[in-house]
């Protein structure tokens, strides 16, 4: 049992130096020169489908970590206890990483074509060449100030909710008691209603709208399978790295294999919404639908709509079916680096095939973008974790988290 | 004595069992089994107990469920009366899928109670095997095998010193409802 559970530092505080620090920074640099790459050889538009896919994911991995932490306190969950802080630091990520998606939503939306589908000129009118009816019709929800407005409200509660969160286990840490706790259930309960009915919208706006003409009520679900897969395996990759650097001495295999058995289960929640998704297009096979798809099929795309399934569903499967793999640090580091690569290609087959098409591309901008913000995401993630100790230290049920066996 | 064939110790309250067994081991006193009417952290690890092979059996019930709803549907709609529905092809494989999902749920889901139910002798109108019916409702009950554990009285005072609130010795081993 717990026995060598007794002789934590609690006080203990990562320090945010060295290494990590360096290569960060030396990340957000590459970021940048990707970036300037990308507009200044002539791949402008390439270069803000880049943007976009890489700052949705990064709001998503972020919401993911204020969607874990919302979830344990209305679980009323004892196991996480001792890990809390970092999806704590993700929630505390979010407002920047919300501001980094609306700039890129709004820059691509006045400056470029991000969202030419329904932003063109003479959509809406019926005496232009470029008339369209179906987003036309649409056009009472689909137009620019109400698409901005529905953006900012939706992340700007999230991020109020994920920084309430944050700042009760906060004062939890000074004052102890149960009051912040019983708040923090009360504001979780409030958070993920309001998170589970604007999600589907938000991905609706960010990514489906890129192909306006198509719509799918599954398409929400599928995002947020991919946000919280994406989320947890950057939650685990991070509580693995820290305890690889010497760290979070009190989270033992046994919180790894919850950790575990939550990427497990969730990868096959989204391949059972992409299914169910493809299935009923496939079936109907009415061509409104289907286009989504034949663009998919096109030689360009296809063979990585392959890799895509087998990446988050049969290799996550096979490899984390087992319990002894899901309870071995270093395999289940290997499944949250191949499902966090997985879920950058799951999101480049969502965007690219309506926005870059048939000149979309795999080299230097992407790879460029993607280490970027990565780059920042640790960054200003392992600076929030620094800021407090590792573990909030007052919470109800650390001892129960402290002492969890399965 | 030779009559003797387990010795229960029934003890009040998880931590007295978990007592109790550290002190029959520091004894060299082998322990059959241990029947509590609540799963005990730890204990599959202290009593040195392999891990269940249930999974393994789930994967191969699963895997079996899913073959047969694939050769099922195979012979029907391809093989013995191929139809057109909907202009898709006979070998419609995507069809397949949802039918193949739940038949591996079901039959995964059936065989672990199948084999769960066969490996504890647990079948309608057989008396269950129990060897203390305490042992279901409010007491913590480590059974030691007194032929393989010679000595009873030094057994007891084990279990009396380890703060066991009644010993038995029983001359069968199971219980019946008969």
């Amino acid at each position: 049992m717990g026995n060598q559970n007794h002789n934590h530092n609690f006080t203990e505080q990562f320090a945010f130096t060295g290494k990590p620090k360096t290569w960060s920074l030396i990340a957000i640099v590459i970021g940048i020169l990707a970036i300037l790459f990308g507009f200044f050889t002539d791949h402008a538009e390439r270069t803000f489908a880049n943007l976009l896919l890489m700052a949705y994911y990064f709001t998503s991995v972020c919401a993911a970590g204020a969607f874990f932490l919302a979830l344990q306190f209305v679980a009323q969950a004892g196991w996480s206890a001792g890990l809390l802080r970092i999806p704590q630091a993700f929630a505390r990520v979010l407002p920047i990483a919300a501001i980094t998606l609306i700039i890129v939503c709004t820059a691509g939306l006045l400056t470029h074509n991000l969202y030419h589908h329904w932003t063109e000129e003479g959509l809406t009118d019926p005496n232009s060449q470029n008339y369209d009816a179906l987003i036309a019709g649409k056009s009472g929800y689909l137009n620019i100030p109400f698409f901005l407005t529905r953006l900012v409200i939706f992340l700007a509660s999230y991020s109020i909710f994920a920084l309430m969160l944050t700042r009760y286990s906060e004062n939890e840490d000074m004052e102890g008691g149960l009051t912040s706790y019983n708040k923090s259930i009360k504001w979780s309960v409030i958070f993920l209603i309001v998170f589970g009915f604007t999600t589907p919208i938000w991905s609706f706006d960010v990514i489906m709208s890129l192909e306006a003409h198509w719509f799918s009520t599954m398409f929400g679900w599928y995002n947020f399978a991919a946000m919280w897969v994406s989320g947890l395996c950057a939650i685990t990759l991070t509580v693995i790295l820290l305890k690889k650097s010497g760290n979070l001495s009190w989270i033992n295999e046994n919180h790894l294999h919850d950790l575990g058995k939550f990427i497990f289960a969730f990868s096959i929640f989204w391949t059972y919404v992409w299914f169910a998704q493809f299935i009923l297009i496939w079936y109907a096979n009415i061509p409104e639908e289907t286009v989504y798809f034949y663009k998919r099929f096109e030689p360009e795309y296809l063979p990585w709509f392959w890799v895509n399934i087998a990446i988050n569903f049969v290799a996550p499967i096979l490899i984390l079916m087992t319990r002894d793999s899901k309870r071995q640090m270093n395999t289940l580091m290997f499944v949250c680096i191949m499902l966090l690569v997985g879920h950058w290609l799951d999101y480049y087959m969502m965007i690219m095939p309506g926005t870059v098409a048939e000149n979309r591309g795999f080299g230097l901008i992407e790879i460029g973008i993607t280490i970027g913000f990565v780059g920042v995401f640790t960054f200003v993630m392992l600076n929030s974790l620094s800021k407090r100790s590792l573990v909030p230290v007052h919470h109800p049920f650390l001892d129960e988290s402290l002492h969890h066996q399965i | 004595m030779s009559d003797i064939k387990y010795i229960l110790g029934h003890f009040a309250d998880p931590d007295d069992l978990m007592h109790g067994i550290d002190k029959l081991q520091e004894g060299n006193v082998s322990i059959y089994d241990v029947f509590t009417p609540m799963p005990i952290h730890g204990i599959e690890d202290k009593l040195g107990i392999k891990r269940s092979r249930l999974p393994i059996v789930a994967f191969c019930f699963g895997a079996l469920g899913t073959v047969l709803a694939f050769s099922m549907m195979y012979y029907m709609l391809v093989q013995d009366w191929p139809m057109n529905i909907g202009g898709k092809p006979a070998f419609a494989f995507p069809d397949f899928i949802p039918v193949m999902f739940e038949v591996t749920v079901l039959l995964c889901a059936f065989g672990m109670v199948g084999t769960y139910f066969f490996v504890n002798h647990l079948f309608p109108g057989r008396a269950p095997r129990v060897m203390d019916l305490r042992a279901t409702n409010d007491r913590f009950v480590v059974a030691i095998d007194a032929e393989a554990n010679p000595y009873p009285d030094k057994i007891d005072n084990i279990l009396k010193e380890a703060g066991a609130i009644e010993i038995k010795h029983n001359e069968r081993k199971f219980l019946s409802y008969e």
